[in-house]
């Protein structure tokens, strides 16, 4: 029983139809360790202990009679951005303090008819904008490989409590590297697909365009069967694209022979840590020994990537966030003087520092004399990044290389200029402006701290991505270390 | 106001008679309680997501078409950024740089009889926003989103109207058109047909257009054409006293009948137009379009030209009688009753029977005289059983208590005296009773003929066939 | 590219943010080496290159049937609401 926590999700699906132990004695077992280690972790916002240990009977009942989903009686937990009925669901925000949803998200209602059971809602930046989870309303997560550091973000919570093997699996979201970014930092796998493969009904959206719901787990396998049961067209969302969902986990096993492997030469810059770069390195000699084949590819506007996604988020983000007006729920001021009083203020008090810097970014891009010389502007460069990626398919199947430029940093070593936080996502941010499937693998330590390595995939390519990733994972074992404490 | 010519641009905003509502699937229905028909979409709640009504995007193709306008292939949908309270994601779902339908014209018809093309530079597809309600609601405003999320198709303008009365023409050319189409129920009290009027003028024979004000939501034509007149005789004192005009937005108070600025809706509006990250591009092929096409209905210029042509009406009577489908649907059916006769049933619909209707403001449709009935009435004009005289008194019975006008004429003797013997005796009676008016007429004083006459028609009730009774009184006064 | 205090406060109201006296130099400061930051995309050779608003080229807007699929839940979706009376969302007094 007590090692429960460090058999893979899959692995832990396979055990429940087996009935080699029950849901309620895995759920207990999750919740124990949440209780255990959220005082050090501050990764979870809520968790719904009653309600989750109701589901894991039910789903008992389930797979007693032989019944259930591929998920059935496995606990997950979601980032606080998806919404779930009845249960608070914050997005990291004061604004959303008290807020409890009237509905669940796609994603939510998916995975819950695969009959996976929610243990909580995890802890995130506020709304999804930062890369350190600094910027939540609920404090800092701490990266279970050392305390004093990040856990990366936005995905924070969620990326901390499977690394920490809290819960096997949890779902994320992606909008400049949210998934991929704290995969890497906390040594775990992190799977954002294509735009338009997940829902983003019941997302809270940050960026719409760019916005991805995806999964954090311990394995690429893991990935592929939660990704399977999440993903699919949902007529409620007009960006979700009505197209089959492959089997991804069966797809796993084929072999990379012959696999034509493209090094972004603009990845391997002066901003990537040398040691960093040695692991991703050591992990391309992998990948040749798989029977891939390397070719150093470059896309000459992929630099431009962190300014045309600092214009389009916020721009976005500043029109998204614009119901939040403290007229129909969410935060509002005391004893407002007058409505623009209401306005101001709710939104002043509601909204953290790095929520409002981006939403003014965006209005002062979007104003008139900005909007051609900034939003236009990032929307032909990104066209040309797009264009930049199409082009290097044609001759590569995946391109490899390091998910960021450096292991996990010290929590308030960065927050005083944004702009040195902002290019944390200088490798994630380009997948996210042209849509693109991308997985980051643990590919090394540096000083005791996992590094990752990113595989990106042309269009629906998810499949190719999570075998890769998978083949990948057979050969070395980085993705099974498990921080000090959490054994 | 001579010496300064008036310049005048509409944007009408016409609800499309949908079920649903243009992004979300509640139920457009007016008058429900307060936010019945708000659901997550239209309430803008965090994480849900806009899915376009097909119906909507079906009714703005269809005006597209009658307004022989450009259908868009592509067209995209932009975010109108602002705040209010009503506006409940903080922007509007609009269409700015890639509308549905371009350039298209409406012919209107001047007072003067002439016809005059207003260009239509566009009409977007974009959703109604709710409603604040101020009444009984102390210190507070309260908040209605019903109508947020209502398809509206917004239909504007070129600045080419030139008067009021031009404006109101077209609007009204608007509004049979988008009911002929069945697109909207132009309701104008329910606020489903309403209009902003932007209104300039400069001096006669200059060229550049003065600075315009938008007087917003006119929601009736008297209303337009009061809130224009006002606005021009303003801006020509203001001018004329050596002021300038600000560009602004201003409310038409029916009441005081005056225009006053609306500076709440000033302040800072810079809408920050962006295509909509959540909505993708709209794109219509022409097998779309044609299959939309062969849906449409006789249109009101074909309708009122097939009507001169086939019955020889003027334009004038083809326009009114045009005016509604329904209208012009009685009118043919009453014609059908009385072929020979169609300048016959013109006169009675556009006469007696619009009377009729307004008295008790009722619409044609509402059934109280079938076309049949008036018809049956007008083939005893045509017939001469009755005169035009009686004709109107029987209509009147007809009006009051319904009934066939052969039951009515035949119940109440009106049916007219053609039997020359029965005229005859009652002329002798007459020249027996008036033995000196007899005496002067053979003295020359002809103009007693008609005194004649008169006591024939008042012994019979008016019932005396006219043209027999001339002749025979001709005879029997033949010296 | 630094942005003034009179800039920052147009911004900050065009967005209805209250920003205090103490938060007023952090944003300038930090808005205008963004802006800095950005402006880097001016350099980028875009003539002759279309906006790329979506990152799905090609595809096109689903189009929904006209049908009511929702009942009256109001008073469950106003059970967020700050303040509610006789279904309606309250604000301070609106004057046109
Ligand atoms: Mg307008
Ligand atoms: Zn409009």
């Amino acid at each position: 029983m007590s090692e429960l926590h460090h058999t893979s999700l899959t692995a832990l699906a396979a055990g429940l139809r087996a009935r080699r132990f029950s849901s309620v004695e895995l759920v207990r077992a999750c919740l124990a360790r949440i209780d255990r280690h959220q005082g050090a972790l501050n990764a979870f916002i809520s968790v719904t202990r009653e309600q989750a240990l109701t589901q894991a009977e039910a789903a008992d009942r389930a797979l007693a009679a032989g019944e259930g989903g591929a998920l059935t009686g496995v606990p997950i937990a979601h980032k606080d951005i998806f919404c779930t009925q009845g249960v608070r669901t914050t997005c990291g925000s004061r604004m959303l303090d008290t807020f409890v949803s009237p509905y669940d998200a796609t994603v939510v209602r998916k995975l819950r008819a695969a009959g996976a059971i929610m243990l909580g809602k995890t802890n995130m930046d506020e709304f999804a904008m930062g890369s350190s989870n600094e910027t939540s309303y609920y404090g800092p997560v701490r990266n279970p490989w050392n305390p004093a550091l990040v856990p990366g973000g936005s995905s924070g919570g969620s990326a901390a409590a499977v690394a920490a093997r809290l819960v096997p699996g949890a779902t994320a979201t992606d909008t400049g590297g949210s998934i991929r970014q704290p995969a890497a930092l906390c040594g775990i796998t992190g799977m954002k697909p294509t735009y338009g493969r997940v829902s983003r009904y019941g997302m809270i959206a940050f960026a719409s365009s760019l916005d991805q719901g995806g999964v954090l787990t311990a394995t690429a396998a893991d990935a592929a069967l939660m990704l399977r049961e999440m993903a699919g067209f949902d007529p409620q969302d007009s960006t979700s694209v009505d197209r089959p969902v492959p089997d991804y986990l069966a797809a796993l096993e084929q072999p990379l022979a012959g696999l034509k492997v493209g090094l972004l030469k603009e990845f391997f810059d002066k901003g990537l840590d040398p040691q960093n770069e040695a692991c991703v390195r050591e992990g391309l000699r992998v990948y040749e020994q798989l029977g891939a084949r390397l070719t150093e590819v470059s896309l000459p506007h992929l630099p431009l990537s962190v300014p045309v996604y600092y214009v389009v988020a916020p721009a976005e983000c500043s029109s998204n966030l614009a119901r939040f007006d403290g007229v129909r729920f969410g935060h509002r001021c005391e004893n407002p003087r007058d409505l623009q009083d209401l306005y101001r203020r709710s939104r002043g008090e509601g909204f953290g520092a790095e929520v409002k810097r981006r939403i003014m970014t965006g209005t002062y891009v979007l104003s008139a004399g900005y909007y051609d010389a900034y939003y236009l502007k990032a929307q032909r460069v990104r066209q040309l990044i797009n264009a930049d990626f199409i082009r290097a398919f044609q001759s590569v199947d995946v391109l490899i290389g390091p998910t960021t430029p450096t292991p996990a940093f010290a929590i308030g070593s960065k927050t005083a200029d944004p702009i040195t936080m902002y290019l944390n996502d200088i490798y994630t941010i380009g997948a996210n402006l042209a849509g693109l499937p991308a997985v980051s693998v643990p590919c090394g330590f540096v000083k005791e701290l996992p590094v990752g390595l990113q595989v990106v995939g042309p269009h629906f390519s998810e499949a190719r991505v999570l075998q890769a990733a998978h083949a990948f994972q057979r050969v070395t074992d980085w993705h099974t270390r498990v921080p000090q404490g959490y054994a | 106001m001579s010496g300064w010519e008036t310049i005048i641009g509409l944007e009408i905003h016409a609800q499309l008679a949908t079920q649903s509502k243009i992004f979300s699937g509640s139920a457009t229905r007016y008058g429900a309680p307060p936010n019945s028909q708000a659901n997550l979409v239209d309430l803008g709640y965090p994480g849900v997501l806009p899915v376009l009504n097909g119906e909507a995007v079906r009714m703005a193709v269809k005006l597209g078409l009658a307004l022989n306008a450009r259908i868009a292939s592509h067209s995209v949908f932009a975010r109108k950024n602002y705040f209010y309270p009503d506006l409940p994601k903080g922007y509007q779902i609009s269409q700015y740089e890639l509308p549905i339908v371009a350039e298209g014209a409406i012919d209107i018809v001047l007072e003067d009889g002439s016809t005059k093309r207003i260009g239509v530079t566009r009409a977007h597809l974009e959703e109604d926003a709710g409603k604040s309600l101020h009444e009984g609601l102390p210190g507070v405003t309260g908040i209605d989103l019903n109508r947020a999320g209502t398809p509206l198709v917004e239909i504007v303008s070129e600045p080419h109207m030139r008067s009021a009365k031009e404006a109101v023409a077209y609007m009204k050319k608007v509004h049979t058109l988008v009911r002929y189409l069945e697109i909207c129920d132009g309701n104008m009290q329910e606020g489903s047909f309403r209009c902003d009027a932007n209104v300039s003028v400069r001096r006669s024979g200059t060229q550049k257009f003065g600075t315009r004000a938008e007087i917003k939501n006119l929601n009736s034509f008297r209303f337009v054409e009061r809130a224009i007149n006002y606005e021009v005789a303003r801006q020509i004192e203001l001018l004329e006293s050596g002021g300038t005009i600000v560009q602004e937005t201003r409310l038409y108070d029916p009441d005081k009948g005056e225009t006053r600025s609306m500076r709440s809706k000033e302040e800072a509006n810079d809408y920050r137009y962006f295509p909509d990250p959540d909505l993708l591009p709209v794109e219509l092929d022409a097998a779309y379009i044609e299959s939309v096409r062969a849906t449409l209905p006789e249109l009101p210029d074909q309708k009122a030209a097939r009507l001169c042509s086939q019955y020889g009406l003027s334009a004038y009577d083809a326009g009114v009688l045009t005016a509604s489908r329904e209208l012009a649907a009685y009118y043919e059916e009453v014609v059908r009753e009385v072929p020979g006769e169609p300048k016959l049933a013109a006169n009675w619909v556009m006469g007696e029977l619009a009377a009729a209707l307004n008295k008790e403001n009722l619409e044609v449709s509402c059934g109280r005289l079938p076309a049949k009935q008036l018809g049956g009435l007008l083939q005893r004009i045509a017939d001469h059983t009755i005169s035009g005289k009686i004709a109107k008194e029987v209509f009147e019975a007809m009006w009051a208590e319904g009934g066939s006008a052969d039951a009515l004429i035949e119940a109440r003797g009106l049916r007219q005296i053609t039997d020359s013997a029965a005229i005859e005796r009652v002329i002798d009676e007459v020249l027996a009773r008036n033995p000196g008016q007899l005496a002067d007429f053979r003295a020359g004083k002809d103009k007693l003929f008609g005194f004649f006459v008169g006591q024939v028609m008042k012994a019979t009730g008016g019932k005396a066939n006219p043209g027999q009774l001339n002749e025979l009184l001709k005879k029997k006064l033949a010296p | 590219m630094s942005l003034t205090r009179e800039q920052l406060a147009s911004i900050a109201a065009l967005a209805r943010l209250d920003l205090s006296a103490a938060e007023v130099p952090v944003y300038q400061q930090s808005l205008s080496s963004i802006l800095e930051f950005i402006g880097a995309l001016e350099a980028a050779d875009t003539a002759s290159v279309a906006p790329m608003a979506h990152p799905l080229a090609g595809l096109s807007q689903r189009l929904r049937p006209d049908v009511v699929t929702e009942t009256d839940r109001h008073e469950e979706y106003q059970l967020n609401a700050p303040q509610v009376a006789a279904g309606l969302y309250l604000v301070p007094k609106v004057i046109e």
